[in-house]
């Protein structure tokens, strides 16, 4: 199960590259969207995987799997969501005041 | 004890001036700040006595032990005699500033600034631990920086500044690796401890390095040649500044630092001939060019860079007495120290009263160039007197300080000759040379500054304002100061035996019963050589006075082209230009450049790393066993992210992504995660519907027509860092390093009273990560906010961009 989802995430970082390598605003948006699903899995992974019960005292287990990473990616969820609908309104700003989604055409200043 | 609370004074008072200037925002502030520095000079004069006989008080606040680093407070003759210099000019200029600003200036802030050196260069005198000092002596540059850009709104004023504050913090830079490497060598940053075991350390390299260092901190402070071009431009500042920073105390802070290394450093080679031959060709120099000069003040800026490389020289000369000992040869080196003190002192006392001068010419005439001014001895009395007072003991002549301790400069240069001293021979014969020649344009500019200005034809259309003699105010520092400089003519011994020969003292700790090696100074000694040479340059100076006009030529000759100055702003701007070309290269404003920095940069380093290490292991047997039902959801999401790229239309992603987000809720519950399960649902469906929001008023995606190299490195750089988070991730997850940590959160029932562990470590164990997620958050929120909302202007453009 590790080395399967290990390789899942290999290809979540290798589309999330490719995305942010593009010229599109929205197109590096949804890449780093999709890097922030690959290092939650990661961190999920690195504390192994059905390793025990669910991390809830009181059910009928003996051990728990570890709740660590879980704790730690719940907040990544929620910043990694900040973070995109910023990105998503910065996107509408720049869009609204400049007319351009094309980041080569939104570079340097404008009395240069 | 009460020396170190002294060095403290004027920073505290530093702090309250703002306040007190709020209610009192007239010139009269200056009135409270002249308490500061006169109760300073009564505290330090208390002293004199008991200094003289030699005692000395050392006080040591602990405060870094491990570093070595204690605050210590060092009193001794040598460091007394410059607190009093500090202290008393400080007290003059500050009677001086408060005539000769405008009320419109902004008055509490050239008295923080002022005081925040007084404070500083007390520091420097009497810190005895060398990082400490160094701290202070950083300071000094910090406020002399402050101080010459006061009028900040002249660009020569902000020129000015900058350049000093480069030249002197570069050679402060030095100064603090020199006394690391000394640290270093002997274990200790105090200097006393240092003098006491430096002797076992001379061989080695690192010796000669940190001589070097300090040396070249003390230049630059001191402006000596090739570092003098600062001085100059820093004539920019009030003259209340000039004459208290850039004469009387802060330049000499580097004379400072030689004499007190002296008996570390001294008896070396290197040390005697670097600070002789750059103080004796700093005098030259600085008097040749002083000559040159139109505006007054830009010849006392040269007279001083002079005058200090006189005093340099002396001092260099003086320090061969460390290695000589107990001989009769020491007495030549003892009286050259002795006479490089008293001129210290003289130099203060004539320099500051014609800076002073200056000032009055300036403030009450609206102009100091010597073109413009002439035949003013009728109008301005008093201010004649005090400027013919200072001009002829600057010149070395009777019956004013500066000619006994000019004498005593002939005698020592004199001395040189036929010195049997580290291999000198006949190059000796070549320093009273210079030193004579030197002497001759300092009598030539010297009276430049008297019959230009005061004798002559008055040409009242020339000057701003109708000659009239200053306030009396204003004449009272100056007068102070030139009384002492005939009184020390008179009374030289007074000086000579309660400062200067304690000073001598504390300047070689290391030999004992150096002052009686030290005659009392008198007027008439007789027709030796340098009186010969005195009335030599008399002689030839008034010659050359009155021949001005048709020698000046050479100063248009064409090697005078090549001068310091173009080397300096070529520098600059070179630097300029090749920093800013370095960037211009790789900041291309180019986001796709960025990212690709980035990902190469982590390729490279990681993965190189990686494979070099040989860490690559992979352990499959813990894996846990994957069920038919997942399988599909992991395909399915390789195939739904794969197709991303390909995607045709923005909606078509979307959906995609959304695939991706809900395929990992799924997983969490696999994974035993109901929390994440749920938190990611909600999560997936509200980015999914901003998405398609903000779809609403973006374009439609358009593929990417990139061309085929682009899209090979983008591919290349893409597969490359998924391979590597594959591997590593592969290769962490067969070696773990450590137990986790996670059993303990498993006792949270009895630990925070909650069942689920996940929502305990969230709000409980970690809540404070919790707590400032939220304020993450919440910042996020606002700039949506902010973005959508917020209407900006089309804002003017900065004026300095026009």
């Amino acid at each position: 199960m590790e080395t399967l989802i290990t390789i899942l995430i290999g290809v979540l970082v290798t589309v999330a590259v490719y995305l942010l390598l593009s010229r599109s605003l929205i197109r590096v948006i949804l890449g780093s969207a999709i890097l922030s699903h690959a290092v939650h899995l990661l961190l999920m992974t690195m504390g192994g995987l059905k390793k025990g019960g669910v991390p809830l005292i009181g059910e009928d287990n003996s051990t728990f799997t570890d709740a660590l990473p879980q704790a730690l990616i719940l907040t990544a969820i929620v910043i990694s969501f900040a973070v995109t609908a910023f990105l998503l309104v910065l996107a509408y700003r720049t869009y609204k005041e400049t007319g351009q989604d094309n980041l080569d055409a939104l570079r340097g200043f404008e009395d240069e | 004890m009460f020396l170190s609370i002294a060095i403290f004074i004027p920073f505290l008072i530093a702090i309250f001036i703002p306040f007190i200037y709020k209610r009192v925002p007239n010139r009269n502030i200056g009135w409270f700040v002249l308490v500061v520095p006169v109760l300073l000079f009564l505290f330090l004069a208390s002293h004199i006595p008991t200094v003289a006989e030699g005692k000395t008080t050392i006080h040591t606040f602990r405060w870094i032990e491990s570093a070595g680093i204690h605050f210590t407070t060092y009193l001794d003759g040598l460091s007394l005699i410059f607190g009093l210099l500090i202290s008393g000019v400080g007290s003059l200029v500050i009677l001086y500033s408060i005539y000769y600003l405008s009320e419109r200036e902004a008055l509490g802030r050239f008295y923080v600034y002022l005081l925040l050196f007084m404070g500083a260069m007390l520091g420097v005198v009497f810190s005895d631990n060398m990082m400490v000092l160094y701290v202070f002596w950083e300071l000094t540059s910090i406020s002399s920086f402050l101080l010459i850009a006061f009028w900040y709104h002249r660009k020569k004023s902000r020129y000015g500044a900058q350049k000093s504050m480069l030249i002197t913090v570069t050679g402060g830079i030095g100064m603090l690796a020199g006394f690391v490497m000394l640290q270093s060598l002997t274990g200790t940053f105090s200097v006393r401890e240092t003098i006491q075991v430096i002797d076992q350390y001379t061989g080695e390299g690192l010796f000669i390095a940190a001589m070097s260092l300090v040396l070249l901190g003390a230049f630059t402070k001191s402006a000596q040649f090739p570092f003098h071009i600062w001085l100059p431009d820093a004539m920019e500042a009030p003259t209340p500044v000039s004459a208290y920073l850039h004469s009387a105390t802060m330049v000499k802070a580097g004379i400072y630092l030689v004499a007190r290394f002296t008996p570390i450093f001294g008896g070396e080679k290197i040390w005697f001939y670097a600070i002789c031959c750059v103080g004796i060709f700093t005098l030259f120099l600085g008097s040749f060019n002083a000559v040159r000069q139109t505006d007054l003040k830009a010849l006392l800026a040269y007279s001083t860079i002079s005058q200090l490389g006189l005093i340099m020289s002396l001092i260099g000369l003086g320090s061969a007495a460390t290695a000589q000992g107990m001989s009769t040869q020491s007495a030549i080196f003892v009286q050259a120290t002795f006479a490089a003190l008293f001129h210290l002192v003289n130099h203060s006392t004539f320099k500051g009263a014609l800076f002073m001068v200056v000032g009055i010419l300036d403030h009450e005439l609206g102009t100091r160039d010597v073109r413009r001014l002439g035949g003013l001895m009728a109008f301005m009395p008093v201010t004649f007197t005090i400027a013919l007072i200072g001009s002829f003991s600057m010149a070395g002549l009777p019956p004013f300080n500066g000619f006994l301790s000019k004498e005593m400069f002939f005698e020592a240069m004199l001395s040189l000759r036929g010195l049997d001293l580290f291999s000198l021979g006949a190059w000796g014969a070549i320093f009273p040379v210079i030193a004579w020649v030197a002497s001759i344009f300092t009598f030539v500019y010297s009276m430049i500054i008297v019959f230009q200005t005061f004798f002559g034809e008055h040409h009242p259309e020339r000057i701003e304002r109708p000659a009239h003699e200053a306030k009396p105010g204003m004449l009272i520092a100056p007068s102070v100061l030139a009384t002492f400089i005939i009184g020390i003519f008179f009374f030289p011994n007074l000086i000579g035996d309660y400062l200067l020969r304690p000073a001598v003292k504390g300047l070689y700790p290391t030999l004992s019963n150096v002052e009686s090696m030290i005659p009392a100074i008198t007027v008439w000694h007789g027709f030796n050589t340098a009186l010969w040479m005195t009335i030599g340059v008399i002689i030839l100076g008034v010659v050359l006075y009155w021949r001005l006009h048709s020698w000046k030529g050479i100063y248009t000759a064409a090697p005078m082209r090549l001068n310091l100055d173009t080397m300096y702003n070529g520098l600059l701007l070179k630097t300029e230009e090749g920093a800013s070309s370095i960037t211009r290269f790789y900041m291309t404003g180019y986001l796709r450049d960025y990212v690709v920095y980035i990902f190469t940069f982590f390729i490279l380093i990681v993965g190189g790393v990686f494979f070099t290490n040989g860490s690559f292991s992979i352990d499959l047997s813990n894996d846990a066993p994957i069920a038919a039902n997942e399988y599909i959801i992991i395909f399915v999401m390789m195939g739904a992210s794969i197709a991303i790229i390909f995607a045709k239309s923005r909606k078509t992603a979307i959906i995609l992504n959304g695939v991706l987000g809900y395929a990992i809720a799924i997983l969490f519950v696999v994974f035993r995660a109901p929390d994440l399960a749920l938190t990611q649902i909600v999560v997936e469906t509200v980015t999914t519907a901003l998405f398609l929001l903000c779809f609403y008023f973006l374009p439609e995606w358009k593929m990417e027509k990139l061309p085929k190299p682009t899209k090979l490195v983008n591919g290349l750089i893409a597969v490359s860092a998924g391979v590597i988070v594959t591997v590593i991730a592969l290769a962490a997850q067969g070696n773990k390093l450590f137990e986790s940590v996670s059993v303990y959160f498993e006792n949270a029932y009895d630990l925070a009273g909650g069942k689920n562990i996940v929502n305990t470590i969230l709000g409980d164990f970690r809540a404070f990560d919790t707590m400032l997620e939220v304020v993450v958050l919440f910042i996020a929120g606002i700039g949506v906010f902010t973005l959508i909302k917020l209407k900006a202007g089309k804002e003017e453009r900065d004026v300095e961009d026009q």
